[in-house]
This record gives C-alpha cells, structure tokens and sequence, in this order.
C-alpha cells in the first residue's frame, strides 16, 4: 500500500514538499555555512589548490623534464620548490599529482559514500533478514584479500582497458586523456573497499533512530519506504557520515599510492600526493623539502576538508541550538 | 573516570620496562668467558625460505647455507678455488673425470665424519624427482645419467656418474667438458646434507620437514645453527667440529631478515648492525661525505639490461632496438641515478669476470643512433608506435626507467610508455613473453663468463628475447671443448660480436653492491657473488 | 540475547565458507604462481613441483582436499614460501606478536583519542575543540610510513632512547605501538566528537540537563551512551585490522608479526598462507562485529535484538 501510493502520485507528491522543504533547509544551512569562518575559509583554501592544480600546470614548468645533472636542490629562484633527485620542479610536479589526488580522494570518495550511505541506510532501516543478508555480504566483503582482487581486477580489465584508450588515441585523438581506463579501473578498486565501513557506521546509526517518533510518524503518514529512507533517515545521521566522508579523503589518497605499486593508478612519469609523500619520507634526511612541501600541501586540504565539513555538519544539524 | 584509568594502564605498560636499552641485542651471552665473545650483527635482507640447499633459491639463502655447510671446493675472498670438504681433486685430460678426495678430519656438527656417501646420497637425493629441486639442473646439465635418473628413466643410481669409489673418494663424470665446474661447485646446489637427519624428520623426498630447525639441523659448515626466529634473528654459533675452526676467528653471527634498506640504516646508526645488506640510495652520498670508512660499494656479478621481444613491433627490427642502445648516456644514469659507483655496460658480460675482457663494445653514438631510426622507418622518432616498457614495481626500476624515457624523448623523439607490475604478475609476463620490451636483471650462481653466454641460446629456458641464433649457439657449444680458457674466451669474443650486432637486449650497467660496514669489521667485504667465506672476516674488539 | 548470538554463530558458517571458496579460487585466476621466480624453472622441474604440491589434480579435487583438512583437522596446510613450517605454526608464532601490538596500540588509540573527542565535543567551536580537533587531524596527516621513522629518528637515533628496530624486550614496543595507535587515536577522536555532537542536541540530553541532572553526569551517563555509536561501528572492522598486524609498521620495525604475512603471501602466491590469514581475519572480523552489535544495543536500549 506503501509503494502504492508513492507510484499513483509521483511529482504531484513530491515536488511541492521537497520545494518547500528543501528551499528552507539548505538556504538556512547556506546561511549558517557563511558565518562559520572556519568552514568558509577551508572552502577558499580548497577552492584555490583546486583552481591551481586545474589550471596551474599551464603556466608553470613541465613535472617531466629531467635535469639529471642537477639532481635535487633545496627551493630557490628557479625552482620555488625545489627539485626531486631526476632534476624535476617539484612545484610543478605537486600541481600535476594535485590533479590525480583530488580527484580519486572525491571521485573515490563519492563513490563509496553513495555505496555506503544508501546500503547501510537500506539494511539498518529495513532489519530483519534483509539487514542481516546485507551485513553478512558486508563481512565478506571485508575478508576477502584486497591486494588478490586488484591483481584479478587488473589482469580481466586489462583488455578492456587497452581498448578505451586505443580508442581515445585512434578515434578521438584525446592522447591526454588516455589511462582514463586506468583511472576508471582505480576508482572501482577504491570504491569497492571503502564503503564498507561506511555502511556499517551508516547502519548503526539508523538503527539508533529508526524506532524514534519521527520516523514513526512518517511511517504512519504513508511514506514510502525510499522517501523515508532519503528525506527522513539519512538527513539525521549526517553528521558522522560527513565526519566519516573526511576521514575517507585521506585514506583513499594513500590507497592510491599502494594500488600504484600494483600498476594501478597513475603511470610514471607523472605522480601523486601520495606517491611524492612516500617517496619523499624515504628521503627526508637529506631532501627534506621533497616530504615537507608535499605533505604540507596534503595536510593543508585536509585541514581545509575538515573545517568545512564540521561547518556543513552544524549548518545542515537542523536541531543545533544557536550558541 | 574509566576512560583515565585505561590511559593510566596504557602509560604504565609502554614505560614499564625502563630503559632496557641494547638488551635487544640478544647476544646470548654464556656466562663470564674470559674474552670477549665476538659477535658480528648482519643484514641479511629478506627473511628465509629454509637452509636446505635442495629447497632453496634466493641470496639470503646462499649466505646462510654457506655459513652452515661446505661444498667439495670452496672459493676465497678473491674468488680462487681453494680446498672445502675435498683437501685435493685431480681432472682427467679430456676434462670429462673429477676426483675428489676428502679430507680426513671433515666432520658434521654432531661429530658424524663427512663421507663420499653422503655426497653420493645428497646428490641422489637431490636429483630425485620426487623431491622436486629447483636447482637439480646444476647437476644434470653435466652429470653423466643424471638427467635419465631425474626423468625417470632408470631408478638405478649406480648409473649415475656420481660415485664414491671409498668413504673419503668421490668421482664425477660429466657428459661434455665444463671448465667451470669448480666454480659451480661452489654453489649450493652441490653442498653435502646430513642424510640421516633428513630421513630422521620426515625423509628424503618431503619437501616440507623439519631437520632444518634449530636442534635437528646437522651441517659441516663453519658455524652451526643455533637459534631460528622467524622475520626476526638467525644466531649462528662457530662450530667445534668445523676443520678448519682454527681459522675462523667470530665466536657468533646474528644474521637479521630486514627488507627495508632504511630500516637497516637506522639500525646501523645505533649500533645493531655492524654490516648492511644495502644502503639506502640517498644516503651513500651522505655517507661518502661524512663516514667515508663505513661505505663499501664492491663488484656483483651481475647485469641490468632491458630485454626486447625480438618477435613484437617494434623492436622486430634490429635498427630500432640498436638506435634505442645507442642514445642513452649511461654514464649519465650510472652518475646521477643509480648512484652506486655502477659500471656502464657496453657489452653482455661483466669485465674481466675470470680474466675475461671482452674486446667488443659498443658506444653511446646519437647520430647513428638518429640514422638507424630513419633507416628503420621513423625519421625523428615520427610515427613510432606506441612501446610500453614492462618494470616490477620498485623505486630503483622506475626512476631508472624515467631517466631513460626522458633521454628516448629528447635524443631520438620517441615517447615510450612506462608500466609496472607487481613481481609475479611481470615474471609471469616475462616468461610468457607477453611484452614489448622490459627491464630485467641477471646475477650469476657462480663465476664465469660462460654464464652470461648461456642465457642467450635459442630457446633456453631464461632467454625470453624470442632471439636465437645458430651460429651463436654453435659456438657456445664448441667453447665448452676448448683445451684452455684464453681458446675459450676467444670463441667467446665472437659471440659478444653477434650480441652487439643483433642487440637482443640493451645492456645498462653492471650491478654492484653498497654495504655499510662498521670499521670494527676486518677483512670483510662482498665477493662477486655477494657471498663471503665467514673464516676470512674478523671483528675488532 | 542468547538466540541472537546463537543465530549469529550460525550464519559464520556460510559466510565463511563463501570467503574460503572465493578466496581459494580467486588467488588460483593471479597470474604467477608460487614457483614463478626470475630463473625460470625448467618445465622437467615444474612438472615435478606440481606434483609434490598436489597442483597437477583438478582444481575442484584440491579444493575439496584442501576443504577437507582445514574443517576435519584444523590443518591449514605447508607454506609454499617457507617449506619447513606449516601455516598453522606461522600464525602460532605471529599471531601472539601481532595482538599484542594491536591491544597496547588501541589502548592508546581509545586512551587518547576517546578524552580529545568528548573534550572537543563539549567544547564545540572554542579554541580547545579546534586545538583538539587539530591534534587529531594531525595524527590523520601523517602517514605511519612518516611518523614511525620520524619516532626512530627522534628517540632512538637523537636521543638513544630505544632500539631503531626489532622486537626483543619491553623497551621495544614504544614506538610501534606509539605509531599504530597515533592514527587510530585521530580516527576515534574525529568519530568521538562527531558522534558526541550528533546526540548533544537530542531532546533526552535537554531534558536530562533542564532536569538539572550536572553537566559530568549527562556527558557520562547519557551523553556517550549514543554518541560512542559511529566509533563503535568504526571499531570492529579497525579492532580486527589492528590486532591482525599492520604492514606498513611490522615492516618499519623489523616486528616478526602477522600483518607481513598477509600482504607478502599474496605476493609469493603462497596459496596456503594466503587462505590461512584470510580464515583468521575473517573469523576475528566476524567475532567483532558480532560483539559490536551486541554493544549497539547495550548503548542504546531502544533497540532489541532481531
């Protein structure tokens, strides 16, 4: 009878509602997000490395041009940075590997949040045996060896793959995007893992709300089940979802540095975050500027990401008191 | 209230044991001896498989079983061959007979004295193939009816050429001279196991047993296996038994399983290592600078080159693979990349490996290099299709393959595409021949030029390139009669001649190896073969 | 209660014998195989390895044979790699290594990360939430693979306080533990705070306060009830990673502890050992998020268990 009512009326239903409702819900988070310093600042800083990692490369040197007799020197005039031990700006090399890294940790990111959100909420909602099906698949899930399942993922993708980018090449004479199947193949990889912690901490904090009076009340008002799940469940277990969401970031950035010693993920000559951090912590004691600007770059975004998701938590927590 | 409590607890136990500081050491210290005992801390890179000379096949390995066991013939520091279990051996004329005789005082660590028998029963059962060893190739490549008994074919080892003519005489008859043998002997594939302790836990043909533990293992070796902990210490205690005890002067060896070059390093700089297994890149330069007497970068037997598939576009045409040899600066990677006093190759087989120099090199050479290209059909790298060079995934392999991508693209205009695998996936690969071209490394089991030349027969089992020739293979067959080595390496010169005119693999460097070493280590230092006889090497006090 | 649990050892049999088939397949379709080496092995000799492993017989006999022994004799067979141990002995002597990092580690990890969490919470938007919150981050930023040699250079090198590596005595565990527990301490901390925010602003919490219930008291007794939720769930799944043994850490410290064995033997196609960790995490994941659940439902009465 539920779902009933949900197919006869479908926008008549929804839309005024969600108008109504949406308009005043986000405008006022908006509202409250702007005079949240902090989050506003971590959104500039965003939007900045962003922007610079988007645009820089075109006004800045090339991260593969080598000077070999060069090796590594300390920032100064010519490379503000510094250089890597191949001779290579390391500034240049740090936009470039921007552009991977804020990709696979939002695109990665993305992905497992929407797995993780939507199957937790479905299996803590629903319960039952349903739930516990869901659970369990989890659990497998969780158990079986990751690094075997990239190696398998790679070797059966590897054709397909090829194909992609014979076709960028051949057909659309896209050379810079090639290695687009790579990153697909990436992404899958990433997602796969990381929306399985998601789910459980999604699930578990909708089975602590599911027998409250408002969900109770929408049940009693003839929602369906979709619509209780995404306008009424999941916007009230935001909170460590978004916390969560920011701890993924950087988890899926370092991913990406380990699924590159498997071969997938960017190709060398171009890098990473991850990939200049790792190879600059092997050598830290005498290139300490190959750690110290990567790192600083990563954990800046991170900082950033954090500050701006605890603001989009309190400006979307619609019960935050106003001190 | 709860939650102080648990950090309390916490703080305790990470602070409760006080500063027991190099106690870690674990030098099992026996009481008060009058003189300091000597105990040497070494890295000896990954951890182990085993020490059963029929199991294994790594270096790790090849430095245990060589402290723990002896062949017929051992080699010094220098490489010469020099008396091991065998005091003295004679050869018949035609090369085809050894007969070794062994010493009378040879004895296993539990007394036993060490027989021709054993010998005979050790390579019986190594050559059995049940037992599936991986090196009993070592043996059946020259043994006479040895590969008939490892087939199969006969179950009678008498017909063998493998025989103990009494306790202390042991002849070996090969099917085809092989000069080298002495030196080959040298490798573990042909050390002496102790057979009553090998039938005693689990027998001759199980390959997963335990008489190589701690307790059960019976060696003749200079030292003697005293505690195993995996991933973490092998303690090696000197051998009572050993001839030749009086020479081997460090009462103890702690060897440790570190894969990591840094972690070493750190615990070189505390003093829990005496010598490394590697140093990390970056820091042989500082140490060069500040502790030049720690730093020893020595010769290793070895080869790092990329292969070509001679049978895959483009590197079907010679043109291509030899323009692709000559426009690199390997002087360049070897000074700026791989950092380690490296020799740049220009020909196939480490210099003067045994007296053998090889009159024919090629040189890095941008015009010609730029003119083959064209000729081949890509002027100015135009046109070239795409190449993707195959490395496994390891720091060294890729920066080396961006340097080299780097000098492709500037000197000739071809932009060749890197991808790395996972180590079993690209052996894999390798064997498979399922690549264009790939970097790839070869270390020798034992010392000759003869080793280097094998690997490119048609069709033998490492060769991979796809490449054969007759005329090569025919020689590499006539230089094992030669009546002496200066005739054999002559042939071998006109070997490297159809090497460096075909140039089925590129050659890069020849691999050495850097080690840190404290100055209170004497007379050590890496052989060849990264190997070293314990009883040459002696610790300060 | 007892049906739940019940119900729940039940359902472990199933789901595990999905991840010990898929696994035992899975690892079969990498390629390599675990006498893949660099000097390739002559057909003659390979043909002989097989047979001596059983790897010549159809894929389905050594299956149900492997099966057979793992469910009748707890035998989870030879290691391929290391030929004079069995994989049972290789988690009787890693296992133990492993916990115990794991258990000081997360001790820390709860000691600290749970008190900056709550802290951060109550004082939300002030200078001592972001400083909380900061340190946390912090522990976030910096990769075990930095922290850990930067400890070692510190403590050990600097200032000669322990060894740069090993695992021999009591001294030995500082910086190991110190590095694991340092990121799941920012992780419980962040999660802490979130969590503690979340329930905050419940009506329970301003009823129990305009009861005039004291500040400590609604914090303690209901406060973190609810707000421990995320962390909780977050726990199992870290609880059965942390006492399994990290790579990364295990690798840094020369520690002869688990966590190696599970990366490495996928590398070395070490089939055995591969499956061997595998049905070891797997039950240690299984076991915990039960127990998790069960605390969910201690946490928050509400709920019941179905």
């Amino acid at each position: 009878m539920v779902s009933l009512s949900e197919k006869n009326l479908p926008s008549a239903d929804v839309t005024p509602d969600q108008l109504e409702q949406g308009s005043s819900l986000w405008h006022d988070a908006w509202a409250r997000l702007r005079k949240n310093q902090l989050a506003v600042a971590g959104g500039l800083v965003l939007l900045v490395l962003t922007l610079l990692c988007v645009g820089g490369p075109w006004f800045s040197q090339t991260y593969q041009d080598q000077n070999l007799d060069l090796g590594a020197t300390p920032p100064g005039a010519a490379h503000w940075l510094g250089t890597d031990t191949l001779g290579r700006d390391l500034f240049a090399r740090l936009l470039y590997g921007g552009r991977i890294s804020i990709m696979v940790g939002l695109v990665a990111t993305f992905v497992a949040l929407t797995i993780g959100v939507t199957y937790g909420a479905v299996a803590g909602f629903l319960g039952g045996k349903t739930d516990r099906v869901m659970m369990r698949i989890v659990d497998i899930m969780y158990a079986l060896p990751f690094t075997i399942f990239v190696i398998l993922l790679m070797v059966f993708m590897k054709e397909p793959s090829e194909k992609l980018d014979g076709w960028l090449r051949g057909t659309l004479h896209l050379e810079g995007l090639q290695g687009v199947g790579n990153m697909v193949l990436l992404f899958a990889a990433i997602g796969a893992v990381e929306w399985l912690t998601m789910a459980r901490i999604v699930r578990g904090q909708v089975l602590s709300i599911r027998r409250m009076e408002f969900i109770e009340a929408a049940r009693s008002l003839g929602y369906g089940r979709r619509r209780i799940i995404f306008r009424h469940i999941i916007p009230n277990v935001l909170g460590p979802i978004i916390v969560y969401a920011t701890l993924t970031v950087p988890a899926v950035m370092m991913l990406e540095a380990f699924l590159s010693f498997l071969g997938l993920g960017v190709q060398p000559p171009m890098s990473s975050w991850g990939a200049l951090i790792k190879d600059g912590a092997e050598k830290m004691e005498e290139f300490w500027w190959l750690l110290v600007f990567p790192g600083s770059v990563f954990s800046l975004t991170l900082f950033s990401l954090n500050f701006l998701g605890d603001g989009l938590r309190d400006a979307l927590d619609v019960r935050a008191s106003n001190d | 209230m709860r939650t102080r409590l648990t950090l309390l607890l916490a703080v305790a136990t990470l602070l409760g044991s006080g500063c027991a500081k190099k106690e870690a050491a674990l030098t099992a210290n026996s009481g008060s001896n009058p003189t300091p005992r000597k105990v040497l801390h070494f890295g000896n890179g990954t951890e182990p498989q085993d020490i059963d000379p029929a199991i294994v096949t790594g270096t790790p390995e090849y430095r245990l079983l060589q402290t723990f066991s002896e062949g017929l013939v051992s080699e010094d520091p220098d490489m010469q061959i020099i008396p091991g279990a065998a005091e003295r051996w004679e050869i018949s004329p035609d090369g085809l007979t050894y007969t070794f005789h062994l010493r009378a005082d040879g004895k296993w660590s539990n007394g036993d004295g060490v027989t021709a028998q054993d010998f005979v029963a050790t390579y019986e059962r190594m050559l059995n193939p049940v037992l599936a060893c991986q090196y009993a190739y070592m043996l059946y490549n020259h043994v006479v009816g040895a590969k008939a008994f490892y087939d199969g074919k006969t179950t009678d080892f008498s017909t063998v050429g493998l025989k103990a003519r009494d306790a202390r005489t042991l002849v070996v008859t090969l099917t085809q001279p092989a000069p080298f043998l002495l030196h080959a002997m040298n490798h573990y594939a042909w050390y002496p196991v102790h057979i009553a302790t090998v039938k005693k836990f689990g027998g001759l043909t199980q390959r997963s047993t335990a008489w190589t533990r701690p307790g059960n293992y019976v060696g003749n070796g200079p030292y003697v296996l005293k505690k195993w902990i995996p991933n973490q210490i092998i303690v090696a205690e000197r051998s009572p038994t050993y001839w030749d005890r009086a020479r081997v002067k460090i009462d103890e060896i702690d060897l440790y399983p570190i894969e990591l070059a840094d972690t070493e390093e750190r615990m070189f700089r505390t003093g829990q290592l005496d010598v490394t297994n590697e140093v990390p890149l970056t820091k042989l330069a500082v140490y060069r600078r500040e502790h030049p007497e720690s730093v020893h970068v020595d010769p290793y037997n070895g080869l790092y080159f990329y292969r070509f598939n001679v049978q895959r576009k483009p590197f079907d045409d010679v043109r291509v693979r030899r323009a692709l040899a000559l426009a690199i600066d390997r002087e360049s990677l070897v000074k700026n990349v791989t950092l380690a006093d490296e020799t740049p190759a220009y020909n196939f087989v480490p210099q003067n490996l045994l007296g053998y120099r090889s009159e024919h090199t090629f040189k890095a050479d941008l015009t010609e290099a730029r003119r083959l290209l064209a000729a081949a059909g890509y002027p100015d790298g135009r046109g070239f299709p795409r190449a993707d060079l195959l490395y496994n995934t390891l720091e060294k392999h890729k920066t080396i393959a961006e340097a080299l991508q780097q000098m492709w693209v500037k000197n000739l205009g071809i932009n060749i595409t890197l991808v790395n695998e996972e180590w079993k996936v690209y052996i894999d690969d390798q064997h498979s021949r399922n690549f264009q071209f790939q970097r790839a490394g070869w270390i020798a089991d034992y010392i000759d030029p003869h080793v280097f030349f094998d690997l490119w027969e048609t069709g033998g089992g490492n060769n991979d390139s796809n490449w054969g020739n007759a005329e090569y293979d025919r020689l590499l067959h006539t230089a094992l009669g030669a009546p002496n080595n200066p005739a054999r390496y002559a042939i071998y010169q006109k070997m490297e001649q159809i090497l460096i005119a075909e140039m089925p693999v590129l050659p890069l460097f020849n691999y050495t190896r850097a080690r840190l070493i404290s100055p209170r280590v004497k007379g050590f230092y890496s052989t060849p073969l990264d190997n070293y006889p314990w009883k040459y090497a002696d610790l300060a006090p | 209660m007892l049906r739940f649990i019940a119900r729940r050892l039940l359902e472990t049999i199933p789901v595990l014998f999905i991840i010990v088939t898929a696994t035992f397949f899975m690892i079969r379709f990498v390629p390599g195989g675990p006498f893949t080496a660099e000097k390739a092995v002559t057909p003659e000799v390979m043909r002989n390895l097989e047979r001596a492993y059983n790897l010549d017989q159809p894929l389905w006999r050594q299956y149900a044979g492997y099966l057979g022994k793992v469910v009748f004799h707890g035998d989870l067979g030879p290691s391929f790699k290391y030929p004079n141990r069995t994989v049972n002995e290789i988690i009787a002597d890693k296992l133990p290594v492993s916990l115990e990092l794991g258990a000081i580690s997360l001790a820390l990890a709860l000691a600290v990360g749970l008190p900056l969490g709550v802290l951060a919470a109550i004082k939300r938007n002030t200078w001592l939430d972001y400083l909380c919150s900061s340190v946390a981050m912090i522990g976030i930023c910096v990769p075990t693979f930095v922290l850990g040699p930067l400890l070692v250079l510190t403590f050990a090198i600097h200032y000669g306080w322990f060894n740069a590596s090993g695992w021999y005595g009591p001294i030995d565990r500082v910086l190991p533990s110190l590095t694991l527990g340092c990121v799941y301490a920012a992780y419980v901390a962040r999660l802490t705070r979130g969590g503690m925010l979340e329930v905050l602003n419940q009506d329970y919490i301003r009823t129990a306060r305009a009861k005039g219930a004291s500040e400590v008291r609604v914090i303690f007794r209901h406060a973190l009830r609810g707000g421990l939720l995320p962390v909780v769930s977050f726990l199992g799944p870290a609880i059965a990673g942390i006492l399994t043994g990290s790579f990364v850490i295990e690798t840094i410290f020369q520690i002869p502890g688990l966590g190696r064995e599970f990366v490495n033997s996928a590398f070395n196609r070490d089939y055995t050992l591969v499956l061997g960790t595998v049905i070891l995490y797997a039950a240690l994941l299984i076991g915990l998020n039960l127990v998790v659940d069960i605390v969910q439902v201690w946490l928050n009465p509400k709920l019941k268990f179905e």
